[in-house]
């Protein structure tokens, strides 16, 4: 199967401290990949790489056969058109109404006249299920509303590649399973590329066919669904049954710990 | 004793390396800007017109009040505190020169700009600030859209229309405001005063102003801009990058008056 992102060797520093060690991986291309792990396992950072928002230390991420670490402005704005992001908080401009959040990268990067730009926006806007609500401002809607308006802006420029930063945080989980079904329906219809950041396990078993697990910046886990549920390490098995990890206070550490030293 | 001298080197090493830092920063943010309002035009991508004009309208349109009634005060105080000095000379009359010189070359830009700095450039950092909180300048990029194209071009457009014109009100209304105290409380003869005034001023006077006024607006919006472009997260900084950037501009935009004056005395 080809791939459409190659990732290899990804080093990337917050200051002094490196969050990603090194990270191989590939996405297959047409499939639903969740990136998952731990609270402050690299996950969204390791996002942020793939949208081109952050320049790793070292390594190279391939898009398409494009090295997008060493990109200049211009090519990654090229990129960036053919791909869409939604963001935790949605991220929807809050100045604006829906329809002119979904508009805007058509706007921006169009020549298209303004009545055919309103049928897109309205198409999209019925593909996640918020006709009507065009004139809406992003403060006047629930979190899985905005979350919803976030990915028909996404969608607006009929990207290869769908990125989702944590779709499901916050949501109740009704609303969070909508959203899954939201995001699988995309997936057969527009057969396009998804890489979904998550930890909610009954997301992860909803949507994805293939799994990438980062711990501590490293990559653990590579495969598809079936293989990560049966997989017999046991950091994949602490995930899965929901372990905690282990203490690893001992009474020595812990006093030097209130010590201070 | 070393180990004092460490710490000291030390401490000044890293404060020296994060303002290096910063002004990196800035002129990043500098450079951009100026290219997106010059050069990205003549390659054909044009500024956003309707954003422009609808922050022309809130950083113009929408202070011509307060600049008004500010600009009629200032007036009033400078005839008066004039006064105060010159009567005891007879030459009540100077008050004229002295309203209308310092109005036009001096307290019109400044006062305006600080006006300004508290009204818009505040505004601008708190605005991007809050963006840049909620993922919404990365949503921008990911987008394939510049942040900077977007965001701070239109304002530094509108406020280098709006700043001169708003100086401009404040010069003429300042005047006024002179003229009225002068001509009520001080017994000044009414004509007398005009012709004065009009005598006493240069297009020089005016010119240097509206020149100084121009540069201020390009201060207050760029430092607007970066204060609010450094938020990470969290509403407390937008608050503390907010009240930095209106301290910062009125620092910058005195800063630079001295610097423009001492230009034009020597050179006009």
């Amino acid at each position: 199967m080809e791939n459409a992102i190659e990732v290899s060797n990804l080093v990337t520093y917050y200051g002094e401290r490196k969050i990603l060690k090194g990270i191989t991986c590939s996405i297959p291309t047409g499939t639903t990949t969740v990136i998952v792990g731990g609270s402050g396992c690299g996950k969204t950072t390791l996002l942020k790489h793939l949208i081109g928002l952050l320049k790793p230390a070292s390594g190279s991420i391939h898009i398409h056969g494009k090295d997008i670490a060493t990109m200049d402005n211009a090519s990654l704005d090229e990129y960036r058109k053919k791909m869409g992001v939604l963001f935790q908080g949605a991220a929807l401009l809050n100045s604006m109404t829906l329809a002119e959040n979904v508009a805007l990268p058509l706007k921006e990067h169009t020549k298209l006249k303004a009545p055919v730009i309103d049928i897109i926006v309205r198409m999209k806007l019925d593909l996640v299920g918020l006709s009507g609500f065009g004139e809406f401002y992003p403060a006047e809607l629930s979190g899985g509303m905005k979350k919803r308006a976030g990915i028909a802006r996404a969608m607006a420029m009929d990207p290869v590649i769908l990125f989702f930063d944590e779709p499901s945080a916050g949501l109740d989980p009704v609303t969070a399973a909508g959203l899954d079904e939201l995001i699988l329906r995309l997936h057969r219809v527009f057969k396009m590329t998804v890489v979904v950041v998550t930890h909610e396990l009954p997301s992860i078993f909803a949507i994805a066919d293939y799994v990438v697990m980062l711990d501590k910046g490293e990559v653990a886990f590579v495969g598809t669904l079936d293989d990560f549920k049966n997989s017999d390490k046991t950091i994949v098995r602490a995930f899965l049954e929901r372990r905690p990890e282990e203490e690893s206070y001992s009474p020595d550490n812990y006093f030097k710990i209130i010590a201070g030293s | 004793m070393p180990q004092i001298v460490e710490r000291v080197l030390g401490s000044a090493g890293r404060k020296a390396l994060s303002q290096l830092k910063d002004l990196h920063k800035a002129a990043v943010l500098i450079n951009e800007v100026f290219y997106w309002t010059l050069v990205s035009p003549l390659r054909g991508k044009p500024p956003r017109i309707r954003a422009t004009i609808s922050e022309m309208v809130k950083t113009g349109y929408d202070s011509v009040l307060i600049v008004v009634v500010i600009g009629f005060f200032v007036g009033a105080i400078l005839a008066l505190q004039s006064a105060y000095q010159l009567r005891k000379f007879g030459a009540m009359l100077y008050v004229a020169n002295l309203v209308g010189v310092a109005v036009t070359r001096e307290l019109g830009p400044i006062i305006t700009a600080i006006i300004v700095a508290g009204r818009s450039g505040s505004a601008f950092a708190a605005e991007i600030g809050s963006m840049k909180a909620q993922e919404e300048v990365d949503a921008l990029l990911s987008m394939g859209i510049n942040p900077v194209r977007f965001l701070v071009v239109p304002k530094l457009l509108a406020l280098m229309v709006m700043q001169p014109a708003l100086t401009t009100f404040f010069d003429v209304v300042g005047i006024f405001g002179g003229f009225a105290l002068a001509v009520t409380l001080l017994d000044v003869n009414a004509a007398s005063y005009i012709n004065q005034t009009i005598n006493a001023l240069q297009v020089n006077d005016l010119v240097t102003g509206l020149v100084k006024a121009w540069a201020f607006s390009a201060i207050i919006t760029i430092t607007g801009a970066y204060q609010g472009f450094q938020v990470n997260a969290g509403a407390e900084e937008v608050g503390k990058r907010t009240t930095a950037s209106v301290v910062m501009s009125i620092f910058f935009v005195i800063g630079f008056d001295l610097f423009f004056t001492a230009l034009f005395y020597y050179f006009t």
